[in-house]
C-alpha cells in the first residue's frame, strides 16, 4: 500500500477521534434540548466550569480566594491537602448536580412557558454568569488537568501498523487520550441510552420531552426531571471538560468549544443521542480528510470553517438533520 | 329522590359506596372573571357521575381544580374523608386520579404501547441500575406492568395498532390511546373531559360501552364531562348541570330533566344576573 493512502487512513482514524471529542460537547446540548426545547447555550462554560471545579478540588484550592482576601485582607490561597481523583470527581458531580438544581429552581422555574427565543437568552445570560463565577472561584489562570490518563502517540499501534507501508510510513500515529476518551464515550453513551429507554426516569424524561400536561397528568413531576436533565448534562459536560482540559490545559477558551458542537447538531439533529455521535463523527473525520486532501490547495486552516459550511448545507438540504425527529403534521 | 347519604345499589347491580371525592364551596378567578362560583358537589364510589353545561360553563375548569391543574381561590377539596393540601397536578396522579383532556395530550413521538406503559410509570419501585440492567425486582415489575398494559389493550381492542406512533393514528383512536393511558395507572377516580366530542355515532357507542365496561368490570368511579344530551342520561348515575359557573341542577338523569334551571340553561331564557 503507498504510504499516502495510509496517512490517509491515518487521517480518516484521527478525524473520528477527534470527532468522538465534539459527539461528548454535543451530547449535553441534545439531553437538554430534548427535555425541555431549550438550546443552552451555557453547554460549553458547563464543560469549563465543570473542568476548573475538578482541578479545584484535587488540588485542594479554596473557592473564592481571591474574593476572600480581597474582602478580609487575608492571604489564603490553598486548603493545603490534595483529593484523590476518584473522589474529586464524585464531589465535582455533586457540584454539578447543586448547579442544576440551582439553575432551575432560580432561572427556569420562572420562565414556565415562555417562548424559546427567552429560554436561549436566559442560557446566553447564564453562560456569561457561570464563566464569571468559575473566574471568580477559581482564578483564571490556566491549569494543567494532572488526572494522569495516559498520553501521547500510542507506541504499540506505530510498531504494529509499521510495516504496512514503505521506507516511508512509520505507523499510525493516535494520541492515547484520543483512545481513552473514545472509550469514555462508548460507555457513556451505551449508559445513556440504557438510562432513557429502560428506567423509570428515562422513559418519564421522554414523557417531559413529548408533552408536558400528559406527563403531569400521568404523575411526573416536571421540575424533578429538568434537574435530573440538567444533572446529566452537567456530568456529560465534566466528561467532555475532563478530555478537553486534558488535551488542551482548563483554560477559558475551552467554553469556544460549545461553537464547535453546533455544526455537529446540525448534522446529527437537536434530538439524537445516536445522532450527536454520528454528528460528531462526520465533522471530525470530515474536516481531517478535507484539510488533508484540499487543505494544501486552498492555503490550508480549512478546519476553521469547514464544519460550518457542512452544516449550512444540511440546513439547506436536511433541516432536520441526520437523525432528528421528522416533523409530521397531519392536516 | 334517592337516599344520597347511604351506600345503594342501582338497577343494574352496582353497589354505589360512601363519598370517594367532596368538593366545597369551590370558587376559581381568572383575574376577574370567575369561573366557577362557590360550587359544591361529591362523587361516591363507584358511580358515574357527569358534569354538564353550555359551553363556556365552567365544566373543563372544575375537572382541572379536581386534578390539581387549577388551584381555586376558596374551597376545599375532599379526597377519601381527607381535606386536600395544595397538590401539583403529578402529586393528583400519584393520589389515584387519572384523567384525559379535551383536546387529548398523549405523547406523539412514542407508540401506542409506549404510551399506554407511562401510565405505569408510579408502579415502578425498583433501583435506577437494577432497572437499567432488567434484574430482579425490576425484571418482576416490568412483567406486572406489562401484563397490565396488555389487559387494557385487550379490553379497549386496540392490539392491531399497538406499534404505531401516536401521532399517526386518527383522531377517535387517540380519544381511546389516553383512556387506556390513564387505565393503565389502575385509577381510583377517573377524570373524562369530553370523550366522545367529535366522534361519529359508532365511534360514541363504543366509547359509550367501554366507559360503562370499565366501570363495571374494574369498579372504577369516573367523572365525565360530556355535551351529548343523551349519552349522558344512559351513562351517568348522577349529573352536575352548570351554567355560567354556577351550579344549577344536581341529581339523577330523570331529576335533572325535570329542573325548569336546566330546562332554560339549555333552551336560552334571558337571565337576570
Amino acid at each position: 500500500m503507498s504510504a499516502d493512502f495510509l496517512y490517509g487512513i491515518e487521517v480518516v482514524i484521527n478525524g473520528l477521534m477527534a470527532g468522538v471529542m465534539y459527539a461528548l460537547v454535543a451530547l449535553g446540548f441534545v439531553l437538554i434540548f430534548k427535555a425541555s426545547g431549550i438550546f443552552n447555550f451555557a453547554q460549553g462554560v458547563m464543560a469549563l466550569f465543570a473542568a476548573l471545579t475538578l482541578v479545584g478540588i484535587m488540588e485542594g484550592q479554596i473557592p473564592f480566594a481571591h474574593l476572600i482576601n480581597a474582602t478580609f485582607g487575608t492571604e489564603i490561597h490553598h486548603f493545603g491537602w490534595h483529593v484523590p481523583a476518584l473522589l474529586a470527581i464524585a464531589m465535582t458531580v455533586g457540584v454539578m448536580v447543586l448547579f442544576a438544581w440551582a439553575v432551575q429552581r432560580f432561572l427556569f422555574r420562572h420562565l414556565v412557558g415562555q417562548e424559546p427565543i427567552i429560554l436561549f437568552m436566559a442560557t446566553i445570560g447564564l453562560a456569561y454568569f457561570l464563566e464569571g463565577v468559575g473566574d471568580l472561584m477559581w482564578g483564571s489562570d490556566i491549569k494543567t488537568l494532572a488526572l494522569g490518563l495516559p498520553q501521547g502517540g500510542a507506541r504499540w499501534i506505530e510498531d504494529a501498523t509499521a510495516g504496512l507501508g514503505g521506507d516511508d510510513f512509520y505507523g499510525f500515529f493516535i494520541d492515547k487520550l484520543d483512545i481513552v476518551a473514545t472509550g469514555v464515550a462508548i460507555v457513556l453513551v451505551t449508559g445513556l441510552i440504557l438510562f432513557s429507554q429502560y428506567t423509570k426516569h428515562g422513559r418519564a424524561m421522554r414523557a417531559v420531552a413529548d408533552d408536558h400536561q400528559a406527563a403531569l397528568s400521568v404523575g411526573i413531576s416536571l421540575n424533578f426531571i429538568w434537574i435530573l436533565v440538567w444533572s446529566l448534562a452537567g456530568f456529560v459536560a465534566l466528561v467532555a471538560g475532563i478530555m478537553w482540559g486534558a488535551k488542551s490545559g482548563v483554560q477559558f477558551s475551552l467554553s469556544l468549544i460549545a461553537l464547535k458542537a453546533l455544526p455537529v447538531l446540525m448534522l446529527g439533529g437537536f434530538t439524537s443521542i445516536p445522532g450527536a455521535i454520528v454528528g460528531g463523527l462526520i465533522i471530525g473525520v470530515g474536516e481531517k480528510l478535507f484539510e488533508y486532501l484540499i487543505g494544501p490547495m486552498v492555503g490550508g486552516a480549512t478546519e476553521n470553517w469547514f464544519a460550518y459550511v457542512l452544516a449550512l448545507l444540511f440546513l439547506v438540504f436536511r433541516p432536520q438533520g441526520l437523525f432528528g425527529e421528522k416533523i409530521i403534521e397531519r392536516v | 329522590m334517592k337516599d344520597m347519604t347511604e351506600s345503594y345499589v342501582t338497577e343494574d347491580g352496582r353497589t354505589i359506596g360512601d363519598v370517594m371525592l367532596d368538593l366545597r364551596n369551590i370558587t376559581l378567578r381568572f383575574g376577574g372573571v370567575e369561573a366557577i362560583k362557590d360550587i359544591s358537589f361529591d362523587i361516591r364510589e363507584g358511580e358515574i357521575r357527569a358534569i354538564i353545561g353550555p359551553n363556556g360553563a365552567g365544566k373543563s375548569s372544575m375537572l382541572n381544580v379536581i386534578s390539581g391543574f387549577y388551584i381555586p381561590q376558596e374551597g376545599e377539596v375532599w379526597f377519601h374523608g381527607r381535606k386536600r393540601p395544595q397538590m401539583k397536578p403529578y402529586q393528583v396522579a400519584r393520589q389515584g386520579i387519572a384523567r384525559t383532556f379535551q383536546n387529548i395530550a398523549l405523547f406523539e413521538g412514542m407508540t401506542v404501547l409506549d404510551n399506554i406503559m407511562t401510565g405505569r410509570l408510579n408502579y415502578t419501585k425498583s433501583g435506577m441500575l437494577a432497572q437499567a440492567i432488567w434484574k430482579g425486582k425490576a425484571e418482576r415489575e416490568e412483567t406486572e406492568n406489562r401484563e397490565k398494559v396488555e389487559r387494557v389493550i385487550d379490553f379497549l381492542e386496540i392490539q392491531a395498532i399497538r406499534k404505531t406512533p401516536v401521532g399517526r393514528l386518527p383522531y377517535g383512536l387517540k380519544k381511546r390511546v389516553e383512556l387506556a393511558r390513564a387505565l393503565a395507572a389502575d385509577p381510583k377516580l377517573l377524570l373524562l373531559d369530553e370523550p366522545m366530542a367529535g366522534m361519529n355515532v359508532e365511534e360514541k357507542e363504543d366509547m359509550s360501552r367501554f366507559i360503562l365496561d370499565v366501570n363495571d368490570e374494574f369498579g372504577t368511579t369516573i367523572a365525565l364531562i360530556e355535551h351529548d344530551m343523551g349519552v349522558v342520561m344512559d351513562l351517568s348515575d348522577r349529573v352536575v348541570v352548570m351554567d355560567y359557573g354556577k351550579k344549577i341542577g344536581d341529581g339523577t338523569p330523570d331529576d335533572v330533566r325535570n329542573n325548569q334551571a336546566v330546562i332554560d340553561a339549555y333552551l336560552g331564557v334571558a337571565h337576570d344576573d
